[in-house]
């Protein structure tokens, strides 16, 4: 048996198609052992990205994101993957772009110190529309900050966090299980896309133990790269089919393509001087997001049949959510009406859905463990419908679900 | 001459991307033609070679080769091609970078690529500078070196990368500059076949940079100038300790070639242990 | 039904295996349960916590509120903790590692040597799990066969047998101290 990306056992033998087979997936579900378990949010990731289909881990230590190198150290050489710690974050996000374009799905996982490290290189990814995985687990910052504290401080900085314009996409899982399905997640939306994929979990679900329940073959599905087909001389590496993604091919399959971060022609080599070229590119990366956004974007919506009038909107993601659920349910219990609305991808930013809820509610606040940054883009959909209140909260702890319905009612004065 | 034969244009260059950036004289052309011979002459599948580099003049190699190319960011070359060999290990990975590239922004990546001993060959073409953004200090320009940002002449020591390399780890390190073609063709080759971290490097002129500023107008003073200040590494081991003290030159040759336990072959072994069916 | 439970010690005295362990329990019972850690930089010695909250539904908020059941082996987890539990709480400590008098709101209050009698069982690295005997024994809320099994899965094998007897240990004077 040899150790090699499982695309290519050997890159002779390379199969262009989806090369994730049924028993290739149920092999790793064996590796994974027990389908019901009780695991921290870092290890749900681990196996969330092992089911997708990753064979390939660089990273580098950083609480609160450690374990989930642990796990892909021990659990990689299972399944025939390989894990590397690398000199650091830099380096890591290196590795795993080298990684996906010799056709390995690949991944890393960091916090906020790691992740601010990581972003020329994320934006190298965008720009040379290579498929990777990028968990973030926050905590506290600025800088070193609370090392072993959940935070949600890196929402901003995951959209605007290298130099240039593009976009990719981030999840934010409030849940261990939806560590494991969202990381699945991000990796078809890699693949699907071709763009970096960011995962914002945070220090509290990263360490937090609980059920998960691990899926079978056809309970998910996993989605692998749209490659070339035509012949070798006719690709063009970078040239719209008409999906604004081109198909990737892999190194190594004699399709001699050329990778630059330079801006590039279809044909992937470079011509920086050239605006309409410049334009043209930058613009697709944007596009081919923008343009899909219907099926990128997820949302939970808990609305009430009230009066705008008498209803007060509130706008969740992540972790927060769920002392959210909890506050929605004292709050109704009281009789206060209240449309929650969910945010499960923070990119591209659910602007209509916001929108909408703005027309529902006659005020919406926006608990968050940061002083303010989803509230920025909420104001900005909002667009002036209703009031928006940030209600921050930082140092480590989450809001309680008292904080919450204090804010609520503070708020109405 | 050591010019590229037809045989080696038609083969690996692609065509439209000719001329390339390089200026008059400097030595990247050379390196390139010497890499292109080793591939060769080791009889490489284009197919399944990458070549990887970061950002700087030498890293615009790959751009003019008919291959798959990957121009990374700045200094992050070898991080990057860790990442594809080690994916699939069947690939032949060569990195192509500079000093400044490599041994300033780079420099981690590289002492602990060469630490791992992952198989990859990395070619640096040393030419003192920061030449693409014109001229500046480099982790290499000597001691005293005009340079846009040392117009008074450098204070700080440069490194030796090939001591550099060796004192990490690396299983195949050599020097040689650009007026050695053909050793270079062979240390190249060498480092190609060698299972582990193979280093070359390379002195190469800057005439239009490092050069213009340090009385190397054209690329013949280079020549003349590592004329004067190299020596062989066999004539300098039949110099007395005293002798070698006091010669104030630079030891170019085959500096290292040992076998020693390679990372991809080991992470195999690995993975034979403990795969699960 | 959601009940918290808050455990306190000092780092290295092994509650967060605790909090996993029981857990892990409750999942066992085919509850839901999530647990959560605290702890500073030191691996060993620093404030050291661990929350388990079991319920039958699904649990929104992940932490503790006030502790249904406080168990503190150590005095500034005892001290740090011991007013944020739920009036008619269970409180258990290690009798000889904290020192109080009965404590003022608590429904229940049991003073426990968990330490003491791991040290007679050989080893006073199990403390963690004769602690969990007792709390099992005591409180209930987790089924004793379902607990024995995670402390099983979650033990080095050598040590298995240690363990068992110490789970044992606790669930006995647990018991006792019921009665």
């Amino acid at each position: 048996m040899e150790h090699t990306a499982i695309q290519s056992t050997s890159a002779k033998k390379h199969k262009p198609a989806q090369p994730f087979t049924r028993e290739e997936f149920e092999r790793v579900r064996r590796v994974l052992k027990k389908k019901v378990q009780f695991a921290q949010g870092d290890v749900a990731v681990a196996y969330g990205a092992l089911l997708a289909g990753c064979r390939f881990f660089a990273g580098y230590p950083i609480t609160p994101a450690t374990e989930t190198a642990e796990i892909m150290s021990r659990l990689l050489p299972q399944v025939g993957g390989t894990c590397i710690q690398m000199e650091d974050e830099i380096a890591s996000v290196g590795a795993i772009i080298g990684a996906s374009w010799a056709g390995a799905k690949s991944m890393t996982a960091t916090s906020g110190p790691g992740f601010s490290l990581m972003q020329e290189n994320i934006g190298y990814a965008a720009m040379t529309e290579t498929p990777c995985v990028i968990v973030d687990v926050q905590r506290s910052g600025p800088s070193t900050g609370q090392p072993t504290e959940g935070a949600q401080g890196d929402i901003m900085q995951a959209k605007w966090g290298s130099h240039g314009d593009y976009e990719l996409i981030a999840l934010s899982p409030s849940t261990v299980q939806e560590c494991l399905d969202f990381t699945i997640k991000a990796f078809n939306y890699s693949e699907t896309y071709r763009v970096p994929v960011i995962l914002l979990a945070d220090g509290i679900i990263g360490h937090t133990r609980e059920k998960i329940e691990l899926p079978e073959y056809g309970d998910i599905q996993i989605i692998w790269r749209k490659e070339p087909t035509v012949p070798k001389a006719e690709y063009q590496p970078f040239a719209d089919d008409g999906t604004k993604v081109p198909a990737m091919n892999v190194f190594g399959t004699g399709y001699h393509s050329y990778i630059t971060g330079l801006t590039h022609a279809e044909t992937g080599y470079p011509c920086t001087d050239s605006q309409p070229d410049h334009h043209q590119l930058v613009q697709r990366l944007c596009d081919k997001i923008r343009d899909n956004r219907k099926k990128i974007i997820m949302v939970e919506r808990d609305y009430e049949n009230s009066t705008r009038d008498e209803t007060v909107g509130i706008v969740s993601y992540g972790v927060t959510t769920r002392t959210v659920y909890s506050a929605v349910k004292t709050l109704r219990q009281a009789g206060t009406p209240v449309n929650h609305l969910r945010i499960i991808t923070n990119w591209p930013f659910p602007e209509q859905e916001v929108a909408e809820l703005a027309g529902r509610v006659n005020r919406i606040i926006v608990p968050e463990l940061n002083l303010g940054q989803v509230y920025h883009s909420v104001r900005e959909a909002v667009d002036g419908r209703c009031p928006v209140t940030a209600c921050g909260k930082i140092g480590g702890e989450m809001h309680t679900p008292r904080e919450i319905i204090e804010a609520i009612n503070g708020s109405a004065d | 001459m050591f010019r590229p034969s037809k045989h080696i244009r038609e083969k690996y260059l692609e065509e439209e991307m000719w001329p390339s950036i390089f200026c008059q004289g400097c030595g990247i052309g050379t390196v390139m033609n010497a890499t292109l011979r080793a591939i060769d002459k080791v009889g490489l599948d284009i197919d399944q070679t990458i070549f990887v580099s970061g950002i700087g003049c030498s890293s615009r190699v790959p751009g003019y080769l008919d291959a798959d190319g990957l121009h990374t960011t700045h200094g992050r070359a070898i991080a990057f091609a860790t990442g594809v060999k080690l994916a699939n290990p069947e690939l032949t990975v060569i990195v192509f970078t500079g000093d400044g590239d490599m041994a300033g922004i780079g420099g981690n990546h590289f002492i602990h690529a060469a630490r791992r001993n992952v198989d990859l060959t990395v070619i640096c073409v040393n030419n003192y500078n920061y030449g693409m953004t014109g001229t500046q200090v480099s982790p290499t320009t000597p001691v005293g070196g005009i340079t846009m940002t040392s117009p008074y002449g450098n204070v700080e020591s440069p490194f030796d990368l090939s001591a550099l390399a060796i004192g990490a780890g690396a299983a195949y390190v050599a020097k040689w500059a650009t007026m050695y073609p053909h050793e270079m063709m062979t240390a190249i080759k060498k480092g190609i076949e060698k299972k582990g971290f193979a280093f070359i490097e390379t002195l190469a002129a800057c005439p239009t940079g490092y050069g213009r500023k340090n009385k190397m107008k054209e690329g013949k003073d280079h020549m003349l100038w590592c004329k004067e200040n190299t020596i062989g590494k066999s004539r300098y081991e039949r110099l007395s300790e005293q002798e070698q003290n006091s010669c104030g030159k630079i030891v170019i040759g085959e500096l290292r070639n040992i076998e020693k336990p390679e990372f991809t072959a080991e992470w195999s072994k690995l993975v034979e242990q403990h795969y699960m069916e | 039904m959601r009940t918290e439970i808050r455990l306190a010690a000092f780092g290295g005295q092994g509650i967060i295996l605790s909090g996993v362990i029981m857990g892990e329990g409750a999942i066992n019972d085919g509850k839901n349960a999530v647990q959560t850690q605290s702890y500073g930089p030191e691996s060993r010695g620093g404030a050291a916590k661990s929350e388990i909250i079991i319920a039958d539904e699904n649990i929104d908020y992940p932490m503790v509120v006030e502790a249904d059941c406080l168990v503190a082996l150590s005095q500034p987890g005892y001290d740090k903790y011991a007013s944020e539990v739920k009036p008619g709480a269970t409180v258990i400590i290690d009798s000889d590692l904290v020192e109080t008098e009965k404590h003022p709101t608590a429904g229940s209050f049991y003073q426990l040597p968990f330490t003491k009698l791991a040290d007679e069982l050989g080893n006073r690295i199990v403390a963690n799990i004769v602690m969990l005997g007792s709390v099992c024994a005591i409180t209930g809320i987790v089924d004793k066969e379902s607990l024995l099994e995670a402390v099983k899965a979650n033990v080095p094998a050598k040590f298995l047998d240690l363990n068992v007897r110490a789970f044992t240990r606790g669930y006995e004077i647990g018991e006792q101290a019921l009665a």
